[in-house]
């Protein structure tokens, strides 16, 4: 194990902190795929933005997505930090 | 549907299994002390336990259920996907570091580093099991589910022969070695699954009418369909449903669904006499040979886009956006109920747009989120009532997404796995592994819940084999091989949930609630029998719910984790006003008020006791969004209230 990764207090408030930012993100995107299923009309059925795939679909895989982006941002930054 | 058995499936299969469980106990040999029992000594090393992660929660549940919801719905079995992931992303940022550096060996622990309190343990604890065996249900109908098509032996063999298989691995190996099973099994679940993919867009989509067995469903102006035949009279319990019985020379009797063109569509039937034992499956006796019959197997296009027959390879894009243009026969289903207490189930055609499909809404239990919430007239009191229903149904959909979103940081058998490893940096690395592998992975349900759905081979009455069943059309080997990746999946995930749960009796309740004395010998073997006695209701109870989709109850392991688990976790580790009190009432109230709107939901009412589910007093079936709050408040509440006693 890199000794780089042990966090040290100071770099475990950083880590809550950075998680906080990354989960509100997560959770906004979240919500308007929410809000678009129950009150958007037909709009994920309808439109078709990319290659023909309608943006039911597309949306569902952008928050797979999202969610593994987000995580190596997390990691990247906590890393950043425990090397500095 | 009955099954025919391949001896070779059955020889692969016990191999997969054997070589799975061998190596478990050969990596697991060294755990003695309660330490190693219960939490692998923290020495797994972070990838495996990423991938174990993985292994964790790719639970027969995901895997069998999200397929065969999205086989038979479409759309709506991803919900599930998107919402399981989405919960990850709340386990990594919000709680898995705190996790790790309050506690050591369960989910009470971590709630009670502070306070050392005796009704947060027995609070926790017994959350603890609640959710667990709420869990193991899902996993042991899902054994059920896989055992039939693959040995042709009944649902509760398949039951029993997982209990009693996890209950030795875990009375003799303990987190060592189910953290070893766990990353096998994910990594070879991932990767097949991928390969079953790839082999589903290579095959492409086919207009195939005729299913598996070479039955061709019928679509027949009236006087060609019944022709020859006598039309029988639409008795009692048929009468004003849009049936025709046509009874033909040889006297079997062909159930047909008169459509709005004024044509006949041909209906499967399966009738069960009260008793049980008298099947009779499209008007023969259940059973292969002649003179039986059995029900066909289902899942065909009826057109594609610009009319050709066959696409050839797809790529993944081309797949989607072709499936949504489509032309899916999807199947509805009703009960009749006949005066002598047997039941005839029909399933009659129903083509479906693959637009449709491809967008939230198909489940029964979403179908009122489809367009605008319709407008209110209050000189008719018919749309008042659609307008509820309308709202109730977009509030269901809200409440399950809430749930899925909250509860996998509160699973009891997830959490334990942030011990497994030595430091919070480990944790993290983990944790980032298993949302790779799992995000990955349901990615992939998507084509196989449509490769299914395309696949000419599902079975009617049981969503839960789709998974299995599309690997069938691909031959015995695929098949074998993915039912013995999705045994050794379920055997996993309930040696994970049995090891959470008996921790839970042992470590919570009878060493730190009741001040039992234990050796760690005495803790080892009370853990042990602990095991023995979850399996055994674990069992009993898959018994019980066989027929309901694996994802459906999962979902509701969800709600309940989330209402008792997420507010206590989430006020201790960021609210410092909380007291002892404000987290034993959370988690109680949570947990309580959750299980019993559960129990006395619709679906509840309809699939395990019988009862109409209009007669339901509540008005929607996924309780999270208003029991998480509820244990939100409760908290507040009770933390405010016992600190200004104590302050006084």
């Amino acid at each position: 194990m890199d000794p780089a990764d042990e966090p040290a207090a100071g770099d475990e408030r950083h880590a809550t902190r950075v998680g906080l930012v990354l989960v509100t993100v997560y959770c906004l995107l979240y919500a308007g795929f929410i809000g678009l299923a129950a009150f958007g009309g037909d709009l994920l059925k309808t439109l078709r933005p990319l290659a023909g795939v309608n943006l039911a679909v597309l949306y569902g895989l952008a928050l797979i997505v999202a969610a593994l982006v987000l995580a190596a941002v997390y990691m990247r930054a906590c890393r950043r930090r425990g090397d500095g | 549907m009955l099954s025919q058995t391949s001896p070779l499936a059955v020889a692969i299969f016990a191999f997969f299994v054997a070589v799975v469980l061998g190596l478990s106990f050969w990596l697991g040999r060294h755990a003695r002390s309660s330490q190693g029992y219960f939490a692998a000594h923290g020495t797994i090393p972070w990838f495996v336990n990423g991938i174990a992660f993985a292994g964790d929660y790719l639970s027969a549940a995901s895997f069998l259920g999200i397929c065969g919801m999205i086989a038979f719905y479409g759309y709506d079995g991803f919900l599930y996907s998107i919402g399981y992931l989405a919960g990850w992303v709340v386990a990594l940022f919000v709680i898995a570091e705190p996790m790790k550096r309050l506690g050591r060996f369960t989910f009470a622990d971590a709630l009670d580093a502070k306070f050392d309190s005796r009704g947060i343990k027995l609070a926790a604890a017994a959350s603890t099991l609640v959710i667990s065996v709420f869990y193991l249900i899902p996993q042991m109908v899902g054994a059920g589910a896989l055992i039939k098509p693959l040995l042709g032996l009944e649902h509760y063999w398949g039951v029993t022969i997982v209990g009693v298989t996890v209950v030795i691995i875990v009375a003799t190996a303990g987190m060592v070695s189910t953290t070893w099973v766990q990353f096998i099994k994910g990594s070879l679940l991932v990767v097949f699954c991928l390969v079953l993919v790839v082999m589903i867009l290579v095959r492409g989509l086919t207009i195939d009418p005729y299913g598996k067995d070479g039955h061709r469903f019928r679509v027949l102006a009236e006087a060609d369909a019944v022709a020859g035949a006598t039309i029988l009279p639409a008795a009692a319990e048929w009468a004003g449903k849009p049936y025709v019985r046509a009874q033909g020379v040889d006297g079997v009797v062909a159930v047909w669904r008169r459509e709005a063109d004024g044509r006949l569509s041909e209906c499967q039937t399966f009738k069960v006499s009260k008793d049980k034992l008298t099947r009779i499956a499209n008007g023969r006796p259940q059973g292969i040979g002649p003179g039986t019959g059995d029900l066909h197997p289902i899942g065909h296009l009826a057109a594609l886009p610009g009319g050709v027959a066959a696409t050839g390879p797809l790529s993944p894009t081309a797949f989607l956006s072709t499936v949504q243009d489509s032309t899916v026969v999807l199947w509805a289903k009703e009960e009749i109920k006949h005066p002598d207490g047997a039941i005839t189930t029909v399933w009659s055609q129903k083509p479906t747009p693959g637009a449709d499909l491809m967008a939230p809404g198909q489940h029964p239990l979403f179908k009122g989120i489809r367009g605008e919430l319709p407008l209110v007239d209050p000189a008719k009191p018919a749309t008042r009532t659609a307008w509820w229903q309308a709202l109730w149904s977009r509030v269901d959909f809200i409440s399950l997404m809430l749930a899925l979103f909250c509860g996998t940081a509160s699973l009891p058998h997830i959490l334990i796995r942030y011990y497994t490893v030595k430091d919070q940096a480990s944790a993290r690395k983990s944790t980032v592994v298993g949302i790779a592998a799992i995000g990955f992975f349901y990615v992939l349900t998507l084509f196989l819940g449509l490769g299914a759905m395309t696949s000419g081979m599902l079975d009617p009455t049981d969503t839960n084999m789709s998974a299995p069943l599309l690997a069938k059309s691909f031959g015995t080997l695929p098949f074998a091989i993915i039912s013995a990746i999705a045994f050794t999946t379920v055997l996993g995930t309930v040696s994970g949930l049995i090891m959470a749960a008996s921790g839970a009796i042992v470590h919570d309740v009878m060493t730190n609630f009741l001040k039992i004395g234990l050796d760690d010998a005495g803790k080892v073997r009370a853990g042990k029998i602990a095991a023995v006695a979850v399996g055994v209701v674990a069992m009993w109870l898959g018994i019980q719910f066989a027929k309901v989709n694996v994802n459906f109850l999962v979902g509701w392991a969800f709600n309940i984790a989330a209402s008792a688990n997420l507010p206590a976790l989430l006020m201790l580790l960021f609210w410092k006003g909380t007291t002892k009190q404000g987290i034993t009432w959370a988690v109680v109230v949570g947990m309580v008020s959750s299980l019993a709107w559960i129990l006395l939901s619709g679906p509840t009412f309809k699939d395990v006791y019988g009862i109409d589910a209009a007669r339901s007093p509540v008005p929607f079936s996924q309780p999270g969004i208003l029991t998480i709050p509820l244990g939100f408040a409760v908290l507040v509440v009770v933390s405010l209230l016992t600190r200004r006693r104590t302050g006084a």
